[in-house]
Order: structure tokens, then sequence, then C-alpha cells
């Protein structure tokens, strides 16, 4: 069967599906939905459907990012448009089916939007919503529409005519295409993507292999993992166009163990690519020869670091060794080797399908396209997003983010993960690219935004991203294996109270170590954290350090809890909850801490009823309350007037 | 050209495979694996000791039936994820590293794992629990044999 063919079929196939007479059925089922109890709403529309004797096409499609809304289901009737439902539980589903299927009510009240063509009244269009106006779908273009497991449904949306295109052109012209769109490299550095595959197209050999590096690990990143749960084809296709412009016959997708729904569906995606013959030899009768294999990672974070990679793909310990000579020369078993990530490899097949000049419509002047980024931490609408270069911090958090919960004041973004930093309020004007989060101190990383609201304390923060690349550090550079080591001591001695005032200026003098003596860039970002927090928030940390006091109220080696005297009705709900009995009392005594016991683990502030609010968290300072249990001598609270 | 042809040009050994295959079988990589592997391999066994103690998903020690793997990432310490690790060896009666007497859990903690979005979150083996609180910890943990 000629591509031609095979494409005709699948939209066929695509326009019954579309245009049919049955009601259509989406379920957003990558990890998150599932998580969320997707299976269970797919076996409560199945039992709704037969219990009442109606047909629809049910499909499981992958993330379209509100993940904070899941599970989410979308059902399209005939003439309708497609509406989408939010937090739908096995309950729901019945209701959904009944009274909209059959009976023609919409629910508006659990309607999230309408998506594409169409509209109905009491329901707004979706990506007219604050948090998807701001968005562009290209990498996510098909994530939540089609079924990942179907390669038809992605052939049908004119995937692979992006490889067609470029089976057309010289190696050379393909290369010059991706070059003049402007895509840089998303896994977080940012290079040129057609430079990178110039450099290893011109490498002498006969033998080149190219890399997916799915080996996504920065805390708060998953845009990856959705992309291939949503749209594993979108991702191969680059490959495919990549190997054709490189000359690369092997390659290999490494991807993290953590992420078996991504490894099952990237399974199913290369079998029927083989299927197709769009792998193997002679693919599409082009001459092209690519065979893909998938790798699974054992978890280690440094494997992400290409050269660490590839050595993990060899069999060997991860560990990342200098550079040059880079892999384009050098790389995976000594042969010129071109590494992109996931999302980047998603940006490619778009690019061959549309143009560079649609492409570099989107972004700032270099930083062209989109990016895309995952939400998670104090932030209301947490999720994955995908938005033009060039927006601000501010319209990201507020705008598509929501802001953060409980009427919290933001305290900082940190992006880049573990390489990157933590950017304040005054930052939020910031357009989001490459330049410019450098320049304030952070990367843009792969693509993590992890939002810290007030009662985040910014040390502890710096605290834990240093824990994690001590730990994760493969050892083989001392700055980094030991210096990380020396940094989180010292953070750890600032957070329990025993910091010393020249300890900012001994942190910023072993960051700037640990930076020159390192040979990847784990060790060289790993001080980033530190140094954004200090060159933004240095009062807290000297707060820590000089008053022994954590602003945020976190640190429990420098907080107290108290029972006021004037509050505590003697209920004993604290003193029953203490988990190491610390705390005395009796029927209407005031109950005391003693503060030799504390653990601070918060427990009395949570459970005393909030019409008392006796009991009060402080840090640096002391208040005055009774030294043992006194009986009380104010009244109740329904006559207690408030002073 | 067929996918063993490419493994054998560059003597690719999947060391890695091999030892994560062992890790499955008889639930973690002994001594005695490793030295078989490195004589049917033909490299030293400090190689493999070297490959098989570096990668988290790999143990040398015997490991329970269940592994828990609690998120120990920011975006689920934000979250309070303190509070799940807490429930969970109050629930099993052991701390992070350690196995249970009986040989159901082992619980380990483990960096970021890309549920972030409904942290705190934890895998079990490689089923995925998400938006935990303390109270959920024990029906999830009764549901392992």
């Amino acid at each position: 069967m000629t591509f031609a063919e095979i494409q005709s079929r699948a939209k066929a196939e695509w326009a019954a599906l579309e245009h049919g007479d049955k009601p259509r059925i989406l379920i957003g089922s990558a990890t998150c939905g599932r998580a969320a109890g997707a299976k269970a709403v797919l076996e409560a529309t199945n039992a709704a459907l037969a219990q009442h004797n109606l047909e629809a096409n049910i499909t499981e499609v992958g993330c379209i990012g509100p993940c904070y809304a899941e599970p989410l289901m979308d059902i399209i009737k005939p003439g309708r448009p497609r509406i989408c439902y939010s937090q739908v539980t096995p309950e729901i589903v019945p209701w959904l089916i009944e009274d909209y299927i059959i009976n023609d009510n919409p629910h508006s009240d659990l309607a999230l939007g309408t998506i594409g063509d169409g509209s109905l009244d009491g329901i707004p269009r979706l990506f007219d919503l604050p948090m998807l106006k701001p968005q562009v779908r290209i990498a996510l273009r098909n994530c939540g529409t089609i079924d990942p497991e179907e390669i038809n449904q992605y052939i049908a949306r004119d995937g692979y005519r992006g490889l067609v295109r470029a089976l057309s052109m010289t190696p050379e012209e393909v290369i010059e295409e991706i070059k003049k769109s402007g895509l840089r490299g998303r896994g977080g550095a940012g290079f040129p993507t057609g430079m990178k595959w110039e450099f290893c197209r011109k490498s002498p050999g006969t033998v080149k292999y190219i890399i997916c590096n799915a080996d996504e690990g920065d805390p708060g990143a998953f845009m990856d993992r959705s992309l291939l749960e949503g749209d594993p084809h979108a991702v191969l296709e680059g490959m495919l166009i990549s190997a054709y412009a490189i000359g690369a016959t092997e390659g290999y997708i490494y991807i993290r163990a953590e992420y078996p729904l991504a490894i099952d569906r990237l399974k199913i995606a290369l079998r029927q690519m083989t299927e197709y013959e769009l792998l193997g030899d002679n693919i599409l009768g082009s001459g092209l020869n690519f065979h893909l294999k998938i790798k699974e990672g054992a978890g280690a974070f440094v494997c992400g670091e290409e050269t660490a990679l590839m050595a993990s793909i060899e069999g060997k310990r991860g560990m990342p060794r200098s550079r040059p000579p880079f892999p384009a020369q050098s790389g995976l078993w000594g042969k010129p080797t071109n590494i992109n990530n996931v999302e980047t490899w998603a940006n490619v097949s778009a690019i061959m399908l549309r143009g560079t000049a649609w492409y570099a419509s989107y972004g700032s002047d270099k930083n062209k396209g989109t990016k895309t980024f995952a939400l998670a931490g104090k932030i209301n609408r947490t999720g994955l997003i995908e938005v033009p270069l060039g927006i601000s911090l501010k319209e990201i958090v507020y705008d598509i983010g929501d802001g953060i919960p409980d009427g919290k004041r933001f305290k900082a973004v940190q992006t880049g993960g573990p390489s990157g930093g933590c950017l304040p309020a005054s930052q939020l004007e910031r357009p989001v690219d490459y330049e410019s989060l450098t320049e304030a101190g952070s990367i843009m990383g792969s693509g993590g935004m992890v939002v810290i609201d007030e009662d985040t304390c910014i040390v502890d923060v710096a605290r834990y991203f240093l824990a994690f690349t001590q730990s994760e550090s493969c050892g083989k550079c001392v700055p980094c294996r030991l210096g990380t080591k020396q940094m989180l001591n010292i953070l750890e001695n600032i957070c329990q109270g025993k910091g010393k005032v020249e300890d900012i200026d001994l942190l910023l003098k072993v960051s700037q170590q640990i930076k020159a003596g390192s040979l990847c860039a784990l060790g060289g970002t790993a001080p980033n954290p530190v140094l954004t927090t200090i060159r933004y928030f240095q009062d807290e940390y000297e707060a820590h350090i000089k008053e022994k006091r954590c602003p945020a109220l976190v640190c429990p080696e420098l907080i107290s809890y108290y029972i006021l005297a004037d509050k505590c009705q003697g209920c004993g709900i604290c003193l029953r909850a203490c988990p190491t009995e610390a705390i005395t009392g009796g029927k209407r005594m005031v109950h005391v801490i003693d503060q030799s016991k504390c653990n601070k683990c918060s427990t009395c502030l949570n459970v005393c009823p909030d019409r008392f609010g006796a009991v009060v968290k402080v840090s640096g300072e002391e208040i005055k309350v009774p030294k043992k249990p006194v009986p009380i001598t104010v009244s109740k609270p329904d006559t207690y007037t408030q002073r | 050209m067929s996918q063993q042809a490419i493994s054998n040009r560059h003597g690719e050994q999947d060391l890695i495979g091999r030892l994560k295959e062992a890790q499955a079988k008889f639930g973690h990589v002994s001594e005695e694996v490793m030295a078989e592997l490195a004589r049917s391999l033909d490299i030293p066994i400090n190689d493999v000791y070297g490959v098989a103690s570096f990668y988290s998903f790999l143990s040398t020690q015997p490991l329970g039936r269940n592994i828990i793997r609690i998120c120990q990432s920011l975006p689920c310490y934000l979250k309070y994820g303190q509070t799940i690790m807490e429930s969970v060896a109050q629930e099993i009666g052991i701390i992070p590293g350690e196995t249970t007497a009986d040989g159901k859990f082992s619980f380990q903690l483990t960096n970021c794992i890309g549920l972030c979005d409904r942290a705190p979150a934890m895998m079990i083996n490689y089923d995925s629990h998400v938006d935990l609180t303390p109270k959920k910890i024990a029906q999830i943990l009764g549901t392992y044999k």
C-alpha cells in the first residue's frame, strides 16, 4: 500500500467517525486522567450505554492539559459541538448519558467548555477561557483529540505528511528548513536544532545515530510524559525526518522507567509504524533505512545529560564525559550522534508539515514557536500548557494558572528544575524566553514551573534542591560530588538556626567552584537555586542567620507553637492528638505545650477548632503563656467578643 | 537488517536490561547473578556491580514483593508529601530504605515521577497513586498482597 492509499483510508475512517450517526465519547486517559479515575469513568460509560441500549464510539485520548480538572470526558453528538466535561465521576456518567445523549440537555453546569466548531448557550468555548486563550498547540496539537494507540488517527490529521515532504527534498534542504524555522532545543539548553543536525550530517562516518531523550526528570516536569502518552507519532515522525536529514540509520528512544504508560504507547506506535513500512528498510519506498529501539532507563536523573544518557544506552553507569568531542562528532559507540528531546521532535514534524513561515510566526525574535510547561505547586490550575515563547511569567501564573490557592500571596516561580532558579514577584513581567530567563539567573529548562507561595520557606526550597542534586550527582567530578554536599550542609545549618554570617559568602564561593569544576550541566547548574534565592531573597537568609527566624514559619527548629491563654477552652482535642504527649491540661484548664517535648508537627494547630483559634505558630519571638495549666478565666466563644 | 544485527555489530550487551530481567525474576540482583552475568558477558564482575549499584531501580539487596516509591520532589513536598511518608511508615512499621519482615513491602523515596499535577504522589510497583492524603494510605496499601 502506498502512503497516499494509507492516508486516504485513514481520512475516510476519521470522516466516518467524525460525521457518523453515533455519538462519540473521548475520555482523557493519560497517566493524569487514569490516576484521577478515568478507568472507572470508562467502565461507568460502558455500563450506562449498555443499560440504555445505546451505541457510541469511545476513544481513550491523551491529556488536553487541564490536569487539575481530570477526569475529563468529551461528548460529541452528531451535529453538535464537542463538549468537554470536567471532574467526571462514575456517578455523574449516567446523568450525562441520559440527560445529554438521550434527552439533549447538555448539562452546562458540568461542562468546562466546547471545543472546535459550533457553540452552545450557557457553555463557554474552551479555548476562549483565560486558561486556554493564550495557548497555542503545536507540539500538543493532537493530545486529547486522537487515540494515541491508533496510527490511522494520527495520519488522518495529516500525520507523516511532514515526512513525505521531507523525503521529496534533499537532506540539506530539510536541515535548512529547520534552521530557518528558528527551532531551538526544547530540552533546556536552547541550542539551534538545525545547526545541531548540520554538525552531525557533516561528521564523517557511515553509521550515525539519533536519540530521543525522554529521560524527563526535573522535579515538577511532566510535559514529555504527557506528549508521549497523547501523541507518540508526532515525536516519532520528527525522528524519521531527522534520520533522513542527518543520514542516520539507527535510533534509540531513551525513556525513564517511571513512565510505564508512555513506554507501552511507544511500543504500540513502533509496531504500527513497522506495519505501514514507516520503519525498517526502504521506508515508503524512498530508500531511507531506519531502525528504532526503546531503551528504558533504570532510575538515574543524571542520565538526562546527553553523554551520560549515551553511556547508559551502552549498558554502562550513566556518567557524563567531557566534551569535545561532541556527540555530533563522536557519540554513541563512538559514532556521530544527534540527540534531541521529545518536544523538539514533535515540533520538527509540525514544521515540516506546515512550513517555517507558519512556525516562525509564533514566538519572539530569537525565540520562535511555542514551549510546553508543566504547572505545579501552589497554583490553582495545575496541568500542562503550551504557549508562544515571549509570553510573560505573569500571564502563565495568573491568567492560565489562575494564581495562588486560598488567597495566599505569590512568592516565587521556580523554573528549570534543579538547574534553574526561583524568580520573585518583581520578575513576573519578564518574557519567557531562553535569554530572558538566563538573564534573571534562572533557565528555561525543560519546562517545569513550580509555584511557591508565602507559606514556603525559600531557604528550605534551596536546601531541597541541593539535597536533590547532591543525591543525584554521579560522583565523577569532585567539585560537584563534594561541593553540593558542603552547600547542603551549610543550608541545613541555616534552616536549623545554626547559620553563620559568613555562610552566604561561602555559599557564593562554593557555587562558583562547582560551576567551574563540573563536566556536565548537572554540576554546572546545581548552584543556581541557591544563587537565585540569595539574589532575590537575601533578607530571608539573613532572618534565618541573624535573627534565628523563619519568616515563612516552616523550618521546624526555628518555629514554636503556643496555646493562647485567652483563647484556650480546655477542650482537650490537642492534648489527645499530640503524638509526643507534649501538651498538658485538664477540663476547663488552659493547655500548655512543653517546648522541650514538641516535635513541631503542627497537629495541635491543625486540630484546634477554628472557632477557638487558640494555637499559634511563631518564629523568632516568644509568646507569654502560663508555664503550667491554669484555670480558664475567659468566657466561652459564643459570648466571647473579639478584641 | 534485523534488530539483532544492530546489537551484535556494536557488541551491545544490554547489561542494564539483563540486570532488570534478573531483578524481575529473583526480586533483586544477587552476587551470584552478577557473577554469572560477568562470566557470560566476559566482563569484570566489578563492572557489573558498578552498573547494578548505580541505578535506583536496580537493587543488590533483596526487596519486598511490592515496592512503594514515594515522590520526594518539590511539588509533592509543597503539598505535604512528608505526611504521606509518615503515614506509610506508620502503616507498615518501617522507614524508607527498609523492607517489612514478611517481605510484603519495600519502602523507598524517589525523585520526581512526573505526577506533579496531582501531588502528592507515589508509585507502588508500576501503579500510580495521586492526590494522596494520610487517610487514603491504609486503603491503598490494603489492595496489595
